[in-house]
């Protein structure tokens, strides 16, 4: 035990004397968060719309004041017909429109119920879904305001039509994202790239000839990167909570064990990778290529899976990013808890005791 | 005598590369026992198979009484091994290195400081100066304090000397020699033929496959022929001429000069040999009868 911690001692040593390491460790996750923060941003301010009022009567009326005073929303344009819909969406001038069916009052106070159509120009994705929500909330609230004095309840049920990218899968929620991605980044790549620094720079030739198991050497080596993993994941968290307004509505154990359970994935990785890699250049490559860009590209966190032909779907089902991206957004955005991400958890927790169970096969008690 | 290494018909190649072809030694308690033979001769695959790093094709070998294959556990508790290439860690200070290894071994540096006392004095008051900064000579006292932080029994060295400058070659050697008088059993490596003299036992490889294993003076009392230093004017025409000299048996540049072996195992008539030189335009002729150095006996041995 002794020789473990003195080795975990060690570990910090080094990266703690390799300054240019730390500060790319700690200084990348905050310049990530901020640029995606501003630059993604979900706010929307005096987005152009246009009405299509089939009904144009007192309720419709009192919505579109709503609307318009909102602060979010500037009525460009008032449609006659729902021909004039894809004409005024291909001007690009307006975001999104909102139809009022007609008889709007008459069937809410009939029905009890009546329904407005939102369209919206998904094109961009994170605007359309932004105007989604923000249209959608105003009517609610009126909703709500007329249930207020009114019985029984009369429902305005929003329909929404995101054109042009249906699924609306967008990169709203950047939060999980970029922790998936710094994630993978800080385990798996820093772990591989500094177990091949002992093959490449002869170290590990000693360490094999002494009686330090080569297991503990693993294990010791990995340890300081769960901890500092742990403290960049709590950073983006307090940055992107506080700076940016995300939320974190779910249980704040589970989030971090289930980020703790991502975290060992990912070293589990880096140690595989390392296992098959003899220098720091071929473990950065690999770590790059092979971990980076699928975390990035297809586990959809930029690009909706669904979108993707079968071949890149099956890899962004093998890709543990993937699930561990809805399993953080789920419990951070939607305040799920586990009886609702077991699913995901069970299948994260089986790729990385596969991805164990292959390092610790390929792991070589001699230099060959 | 104790056998501390004994190793039988061991082999090891690289896809269609022999480096280690039949090899057999024995290295008894006590003595510096030299692997002596040029760069590519197999020297690191034998001391990695011995310090159990790799495995031969076939073959076995005991260290300390403990099989190579099976015992490798208990064999990496009881040796030290200093590899090549400067193989500490670069960012840790000297003292932080030394007492990794000692933590690694189980012990603490206190606790056999008297066995590396000798050495680790002459580095310590650098100890706070990062490994990497150290100089070559002093890298390699380094090495070697972590190597034997643990007091081994068997201390294998793999080409220590090698790129480092004369006086810390010497020193190095003067510090194995008072390990050896401590009790440590001690196989190292080296190129330099010259350092084969301060073994007790050398074994000589080359291209895989051991040569010769003896004292350093039996090797050179069993060199065959007699050996002639020759020098001249021009050493490049000097060397054409005796290698078309119809006796000539081995020349080799050595230094300054060339040494000379003769395929006639009777007298040599050195006026003889100094004529034909006179004959070939060659100057300033000396001929010196000498006695075999190492390096001699490996190129007969060829």
């Amino acid at each position: 035990m002794k020789r473990f911690w003195g080795f975990v001692h060690k570990e910090f040593l080094h990266i703690f004397r390799d300054k240019r390491t730390l500060i790319i460790l700690f200084g990348m996750p905050i310049i990530q968060i901020l640029l995606f923060g501003y630059a993604i941003t979900n706010e929307v301010r005096n987005a152009n719309i246009a009405i299509l009022d089939l009904s144009k009567d007192a309720v419709t009326n009192s919505i579109i004041n709503k609307i318009s005073s909102s602060g979010y929303f500037m009525i460009y344009d008032n449609l006659d017909n729902l021909d004039e819909i894809e004409t005024v969406f291909k001007t690009g001038k307006v975001k999104e429109v909102i139809v009022f069916e007609s008889g709007f009052a008459q069937k809410l106070k009939s029905n009890k119920k009546a329904e407005i159509q939102i369209i919206t120009d998904a094109t961009d994705p994170n605007t359309g879904t932004t105007l989604y929500f923000y249209t959608s909330n105003i009517i609610k609230n009126y909703q709500m305001e007329i249930n207020l004095v009114q019985q029984p309840f009369l429902n305005i049920i929003p329909e929404i039509q995101a054109r042009y990218n249906p699924l609306l899968k967008g990169v709203y929620l950047f939060v999980p994202g970029l922790i998936t991605i710094i994630l993978m980044l800080v385990c798996a790549m820093m772990t591989s790239i500094s177990l091949t620094k002992e093959k490449e720079l002869g170290s590990m030739e000693v360490l094999l000839a002494s009686p330090m198991k080569p297991f503990l050497v693993i294990i010791s080596k990995v340890i300081p990167y769960l901890i500092l993993s742990l403290i960049i994941s709590t950073v983006i968290l307090l940055i992107g909570h506080y700076n940016f307004g995300v939320p974190i509505r779910g249980n704040l154990i589970l989030l971090y064990l289930e980020i703790t359970l991502f975290i060992i994935t990912a070293l589990s990785l880096g140690i595989l990778i390392s296992t098959k890699a003899q220098t720091q250049q071929v473990a950065l490559m690999v770590s790059l290529a092979g971990l980076m860009l699928p975390t990035i590209l297809l586990s959809g966190f930029i690009f909706p899976i669904e979108n993707m032909p079968l071949p890149l779907q099956i890899i962004a089902h093998i890709n543990p990013s993937t699930y561990f991206m809805i399993i953080v957004r789920d419990i951070m955005i939607k305040g799920s808890g586990l009886e609702f991400l077991w699913q995901e958890t069970a299948i994260l927790i089986g790729i990385t005791l596969v991805l164990i169970i292959a390092s610790i096969k390929n792991f070589r008690i001699r230099l060959q | 005598m104790k056998t501390i290494i004994e190793t039988n018909n061991i082999n090891k190649s690289y896809g269609a590369v022999t480096a280690l072809h039949d090899i057999n030694i024995t290295v008894n308690d006590g003595e510096i026992f030299g692997l002596i033979g040029p760069d590519g001769a197999g020297k690191t695959s034998l001391i990695r198979i011995l310090t159990t790093l790799i495995l031969p094709d076939n073959g076995s070998a005991n260290v300390l009484g403990l099989d190579i294959i099976n015992d490798f556990k208990s064999i990496r508790n009881e040796i030290g091994y200093m590899p090549g290439r400067f193989s500490l860690y670069q960012d840790l200070t000297v003292e932080e290195n030394l007492k990794l290894f000692a933590t690694i071994f189980g012990t603490t540096i206190e606790e056999n400081y008297d066995l590396v006392k000798p050495i680790y004095s002459q580095i310590e008051s650098f100890k706070n100066r990062k490994a990497g900064q150290l100089s070559g000579g002093m890298k390699q006292k380094l090495a070697l304090s972590c190597a034997l932080i643990h007091k081994p029994k068997l201390l294998i060295l793999d080409e220590p000397t090698t790129g480092v400058d004369p006086v810390s070659r010497k020193e190095f050697w003067d510090m194995l020699k008072d390990l050896k008088k401590a009790g440590i059993t001690i196989l190292v490596s080296t190129p330099y033929m010259d350092e084969a003299s301060l073994c007790d036992r050398v074994a000589l490889i080359q291209g895989g496959k051991i040569l010769s294993v003896s004292t350093p003076q039996s090797i050179i009392d069993a060199f065959p022929k007699k050996l002639y230093s020759i020098s001249a004017d021009n050493m490049h025409k000097l060397i054409i001429a005796l290698r078309n000299f119809e006796f000539s048996n081995t020349v080799f540049t050595f230094g300054e000069t060339v040494h000379y072996t003769d395929r006639r195992n009777s007298v040599i008539q050195t006026g003889e040999i100094m004529k034909y030189l006179q004959n070939n335009d060659l100057k300033e002729i000396k001929i010196n009868e000498i006695n075999a150095g190492i390096e001699d006996c490996f190129m007969e041995m060829m």
